[in-house]
């Protein structure tokens, strides 16, 4: 028994969402997946660890849930979209989470992906073709 | 008959619709990006499409991973836009087609895509984002809409290569309707993002242009990748842009490209529009 490897494995900084991580995190999964609806997510806020019992959802799991360690919920197999439901209601958005996962501030994250658009409009020229205003 | 004018591509960022929501367009963060979507706009209002047919992924709002089908095709005569987590407004109900969508059903099962047929379906931002940024946020839509729903989520995904496919078989199901309607094909999500783990926040822009660029002249290109490779250039949710082969596949081998826009970054993300016209009209 054992899970079949993948080409994309070996991508550094990267879980790839697939039955290995569906498979050990489901309950995990189905209790971020609850938090669709507003008074799910005021239960979970009144009472973090029962609403994780309520939902099966323990040791490690039920602890990093806890903890709000969002890269190890990730690392354990919980999917982005769904954390993303635990996440920004509690006012962290996907570039505070992305900035937690490398250890950098949310501004260090934001400047590095503004830096994309360094001389984009020049290299859109060269290219052709595409509306520059 | 039904006849397919053509396809636009939009990403289908979270942050799209918060900025419609709080009316940004115009503060210097986000200019450039909704300026850019005015052409394909206008195209849009030109040729007023009576059914728009939106190929988008389900972020956990329709489907939880109990049941996470490859393709979906929403077969109702409305479409719910629902909270999915984030405390939203709810957009106005979207009409559907559901005539149209169990003929599609039909002719694409005819054609082996078993796709699943589905007589709910509640619609997230992947497909709302989309419709708000091309034709303004309505109370009573001017046009009916039919969620495509893709798997993106949950590996194993489908390939570039069977969503190109997938879109040649849907032309084959519209083209076969008899009733005379104009029919558009929107091709949402991507480009090149990845929000989660170390390597969050990574943007291609090179690949992202190559992308756009052979999407509208030699969409056989995307199918030489795997999955696999993809997520190592695009990052791990860029992976979306295979959706945009499905509309790709809908519309002839040789388009004529209305407009092209990119911009980087938005939020995460590199964002493309495209619209891409069939010429015999």
């Amino acid at each position: 028994m054992a899970w079949t490897k993948h080409d994309y494995d070996s991508i550094p900084g990267t879980y790839v969402f697939d039955g290995k991580h569906a498979h050990g995190a489901y309950l995990l999964n189905k209790m971020l997946y609850s938090f669709c609806e507003q008074d799910n997510r005021d239960e979970f806020a009144r009472d973090p660890a029962a609403y994780c019992d309520k939902y099966g959802v323990a040791g490690q799991y039920k602890d990093l849930v806890l903890k709000k360690d969002f890269l190890g919920m990730l690392r354990s197999g919980a999917n982005i979209y769904y954390m993303a439901k635990m996440a920004v209601p509690n006012g962290v958005s996907v570039q505070d989470a992305g900035a937690a996962f490398q250890g950098v501030t949310t501004k260090e994250f934001q400047d590095k992906l503004l830096a994309k658009s360094d001389g984009l409009v020049e290299k859109l020229k060269a290219r052709g073709g595409y509306w520059v205003g | 008959m039904a006849k397919i004018i053509g396809g636009v591509t939009s990403s289908h960022i979270p942050a799209v619709g918060n900025a419609i929501d709080k009316g940004l367009q115009q503060e210097p963060y986000w200019k450039r990006f909704f300026d850019g979507y005015k052409p394909a706009a206008a195209w849009l209002e030109e040729h007023k499409p009576d059914v728009v047919i939106v190929v988008y992924n389900d972020h956990g709002l329709n489907f939880f991973l109990d049941k996470v089908p490859t393709f979906a095709l929403g077969c109702a005569d409305t479409y719910y836009h629902t909270d999915e987590g984030w405390a939203l407004n709810p957009l106005a109900p979207f009409p559907g087609d559901a005539q149209f969508s169990w003929h599609m059903a039909e002719k694409l099962v005819a054609q082996e895509f078993d796709i699943c047929t589905c007589q709910e379906m509640k619609v997230d931002h992947g497909f709302v984002n989309p419709l708000r940024a091309l034709f303004g946020t309505h109370e009573k839509w001017p046009f009916k809409s039919i969620p495509l729903a893709v798997n993106t989520v949950q590996h194993p995904l489908p390939t570039a290569a069977r969503c190109l496919k997938l879109g040649r078989a849907l032309r084959k199901a519209i083209e076969s309707y008899p009733e005379d309607m104009k029919v558009v094909i929107l091709g949402t999500g991507g480009m090149s993002h990845q929000l989660q783990g170390e390597r969050a926040g990574i943007i291609d822009v090179d690949f992202d242009l190559e992308c756009m660029e052979r999407i509208a002249s030699d969409p056989e290109w995307m199918t030489q990748f795997t999955n696999g490779e993809l997520i190592a250039r695009a990052g791990s949710e860029g992976i979306e842009t295979i959706m945009w082969l499905v509309m790709r596949g809908a519309l002839q081998d040789n388009v004529k490209i209305i407009h092209k826009h990119y911009h980087a970054p938005i939020s995460n993300t590199g964002a493309g529009v495209m619209v891409l016209e069939n010429t015999f009209i």
